[in-house]
């Protein structure tokens, strides 16, 4: 195309939009507490996400008490364990990652990068934060009704979810589900503002193909969630409804302790279909932001601009298009008919494709730049390392053949944890370190920045690099004990003690973070608009951090694509998006 | 919305494919003549497909997969008028009254692109009446349905998922429709009042009031009556 995206032309096109109309808050209130403001709305997000992924945190140490310790710790019966792995799984990918990479990141970043002034419905995405403080609460109820939370396990298979002899029947599985749809309602009314804004509210200049790759990867995400969410949303509605009402969607002909139950007819397989029509994509609803995110992160930190931006562009939306297409991966052992195997697998190993282009693209853009070791960028060297590693063994477990024996392993386990649990937290710690001193004003520590990296990533290694083995002696993910099978060595259980000692330095490391995080609001030096010399909009506000409506009096107008770094010929090593012609080599082309 | 200062569209620079890939090549909006309500009322509805689509796809995966026979709906949907056996009289009348809802809807539309406040209120009021009307033959279908013995959970003519299926799409698709009733209500009452000639701003917002949200209501109210050509076809004619 003519257009190439760095190209400095010297006029931008004619505004085609208005000012926008901003609701100006009159009180403390509305300024903080009830805000309008996208980034007031993305912090109360971040706040949330991590504070109910501290619970998250808190449980995966007595999931690891348990597996590490077995016998030892009297306080945890079975059906505590199952309670405790189903909350660790649903809050950390639903209530954590989801939420504060599109919630969080999205809110903030959205307006700021595209140069608009909010989003585009900020009454509408106060409401969708609102929503989901409420979804959390529901689900933090369920710790205290009777009979506790659910213990189906994240993916409440039926007909096991509902049926009596699981923890938390009574109430918690109830308080599970409505607490989903609360949170699906919630995300539809912050995705409909992100996607808009998006496409229609963007600056003077700025093209899609201008946009920073984080903006890319968190609005195809939300396009995937808009689509994806729906079937966890019927899902749930359909199960509440067989739990409440004893419909038979989900529920077959049930004998349960000799009395059959009054349930018929009913396809648990259906509700499978459903939940992974949702759980796959949403694997990559988590993984498109943090892709887009490390983009950024890399050039900014090695300053040098991304390579093959347009490719990477593309691999984003084909990936997001892919993985509505090979949710049945992670059925099968459910007794699906074998061309279905086929098929998904099929499609589940072409995802490698434009994934593996991703990876070579970062690793390409670090190639001979100006490789600066800071945090952010460590973090994001971090995530490249674990998200190649959690790739390779998708391509073992992507293989039918090859499944069958090591589905429902810990294998399973480390996998899924490595490139969905580590890597993404990897880029949203990368991300903090980054943005920080744009929404606060100050520098998070960096000594101190460093010290929770080695630990995070090292500890990350030790704690699921070992779990790959104790899977492959065929040590089952999910048994509350697998002391007497004999399958299962000693050896394993060494191990499974050494990952549990792991586990606990590192989430204690995560209190170092946390530390860092209050303690630099106030201490922390002062970091000035730009202090990674980036070239992306946000960084180029007026103030800092940037007050409401962003831009002060003039919208920015944007000139060039966001990679801009190390230029030849220009007076420094970033020209930023809205800088129009600068003196040298360029301005003469 | 801030965009444009008047209320009519304009026209797309390039008409065609084209067209198309220049616009969204270009900077500001990828789609140049929707604002911004249109746009996320458009995005919303292709979501919404999705939750209808995952309720059908439900609900016939659960008929095909019965092991007891489905209940025959033109017999069970059928009403006993003056003594003669009418199958399916009383979808087809809420059928049609949903349809001609959309007809005055689209009409309210126009009326207010011509600022006419008297026909506009007048028609978002029918479209109002002819939904309400159709919510209440559903709840007499309900009624009479549920006093001859169909529970979510079984009833006498055939497999229980009927049952299930029936009040969860049909009452999913009320709610819709319910909601759409109220805010055609909230509409009228500001065009009545004049908002949107005045740009009076909504409820703790700074949004100014236009006549384009007529049209972004009526986006909605169409997609509830497709949404129910398609529950009419899947579930009572199949």
């Amino acid at each position: 195309m003519a257009d190439i995206p760095h190209d400095a032309s010297a006029s931008a096109p004619p505004a085609e939009l208005g000012e926008m109309e901003l609701y100006h808050p009159r009180s403390w209130w509305t300024k903080y507490v009830f805000s309008q403001d996208a980034k007031v709305i993305a912090i109360q997000y971040a706040v949330t996400a991590f504070g109910i992924g501290f619970v998250a945190l808190v449980l995966s140490w007595l999931i690891r008490l348990q597996l590490g310790f077995p016998g030892t710790f009297n306080f945890i019966s079975p059906e505590a364990y199952y309670q405790f792995i189903t909350m660790h799984g649903m809050i950390m990918v639903v209530y954590l990652l989801t939420a504060l990479f599109l919630g969080g990141f999205g809110n903030y970043l959205i307006p700021l990068m595209v140069g608009a002034r909010d989003m585009v419905f900020p009454y509408a995405n106060m409401l969708s934060y609102w929503i989901y403080l409420v979804a959390v609460l529901v689900l933090v109820a369920s710790f205290f009704v009777p009979g506790g939370p659910t213990g189906a396990g994240w993916t409440l298979y039926p007909p096991q979810a509902i049926m009596s002899n699981t923890p938390g029947q009574q109430g918690g599985i109830i308080l599970m589900l409505v607490s989903l749809a609360l949170f699906i309602i919630g995300f539809t009314m912050g995705g409909l503002n992100y996607t808009v804004t998006v496409l229609q509210a963007r600056t003077r200049g700025m093209t899609l193909m201008r946009m920073p790759l984080t903006v890319w990867g968190i609005f195809v995400a939300t396009v995937m969630a808009l689509l994806a969410f729906p079937a966890l949303f019927v899902a749930a509605v359909m199960m509440l409804f067989d739990k409440l009402l004893g419909t038979s969607f989900f529920m077959p002909t049930l004998v349960e302790f000799g009395q059959q139950l009054s349930y018929g007819g009913g396809s648990p397989i259906l509700f499978q279909h459903l939940f992974w029509f949702f759980g796959h994509p949403e694997v990559y609803i988590v993984a498109l932001p943090a892709f887009g995110i490390v983009s950024d992160l890399i050039a900014t930190h090695a300053r040098r601009n991304i390579f093959g931006y347009r490719m990477m562009v593309w691999a984003i939306v084909i990936i997001g298009a892919l993985s509505f297409i090979v949710w049945a991966h992670h059925m099968y052992v459910s007794g699906m008919n074998p061309y279905f195997g086929f098929f998904f697998a099929t499609t589940t190993l072409i995802i490698a494709v434009p994934t593996a282009i991703k990876v070579y693209n970062w690793v390409l853009t670090l190639w001979r730049g100006d490789i600066h070791f800071t945090t952010p960028m460590l973090f994001a060297l971090g995530f490249i390392v674990t998200f190649v590693n959690g790739g390779l063994s998708g391509l073992f477990l992507g293989n039918v053949v090859i499944d069958v024996p090591l589905s429902d392993t810990m294998f399973v386990v480390a996998h899924f944890h490595m490139v969905m649990g580590v890597a993404p937290i990897m880029v949203i710690f990368g991300a903090i370190y980054h943005w920080y001193p744009k929404v606060t004003g100050r520098m998070l520590s960096e000594g101190l920045g460093k010290f929770h990296f080695w630990v995070t990533f090292v500890g990350a290694y030790l704690i699921f690099f070992p779990m790959h083995y104790v899977g492959l002696t065929g040590a089952p993910r999910r048994y509350f004990e697998t002391t007497d099978i004999a399958v299962v060595p000693d050896s394993a259980m060494a191990l499974n003690a050494f990952i549990s000692v792991m586990a606990f330095i590192v989430g204690f490391a995560q209190l170092v973070f946390i530390f860092n995080l209050v303690w630099s609001l106030k201490n922390g030096k002062h970091a000035g608009g730009n202090p990674w010399r980036a070239t992306s909009l946000e960084w180029q506000t007026p103030k800092t951090p940037p007050e409401h409506g962003n831009w002060g009096k003039e919208l920015p107008v944007v000139y060039r694509w966001a990679y801009d770094y190390s230029v030849p010929g220009a007076p420094e090593d970033f020209i930023a998006q809205n800088q129009p012609a600068v003196a040298g080599r360029e301005a003469s082309t | 919305m801030s965009e444009t200062t008047t209320n009519r569209p304009q026209p797309t620079l390039e008409p065609g494919f084209r067209g198309a890939v220049r616009d969204w090549a270009s900077d500001q909006r990828s789609f140049k003549t929707a604002s911004w309500g249109k746009a996320m009322m458009w995005i919303f509805l292709v979501s919404d497909t999705f939750v209808f689509g995952s309720f059908l796809i439900g609900y016939m995966t659960a008929r095909m997969s019965t092991t007891t026979p489905w209940p025959n709906p033109s017999e069970v949907f059928a009403l006993e008028i003056a003594g003669a056996h009418v199958p399916l009289l009383l979808i087809a009348i809420m059928t049609f009254v949903l349809i001609t809802s959309s007809g005055t809807m689209a009409m309210a539309v126009n009326f207010a692109y011509a600022r006419d406040k008297v026909k506009t209120t007048v028609l978002l009021l029918i479209t109002a009446l002819f939904g309400a009307t159709f919510v209440g033959m559903q709840a007499f279908e309900w009624t009479k349905l549920i006093e001859e013995g169909v529970r979510p959970w079984g009833n006498p003519f055939g497999a229980e998922q009927f049952g299930a299926s029936f009040f969860m799409i049909t009452g999913f698709h009320g709610t819709h429709v319910t909601i759409g009733v109220i805010f055609l209500l909230i509409m009228a009452r500001k065009v009545w009042r004049g908002d949107f000639d005045t740009g009076r701003a909504g409820f703790f917002t700074a949004r100014k009031g236009r006549y384009e949200m007529i049209e972004i209501m009526g986006l909605y109210w169409h997609f509830v009556d497709l949404v129910w050509v398609f529950i009419f076809a899947f579930f009572y004619l199949w």
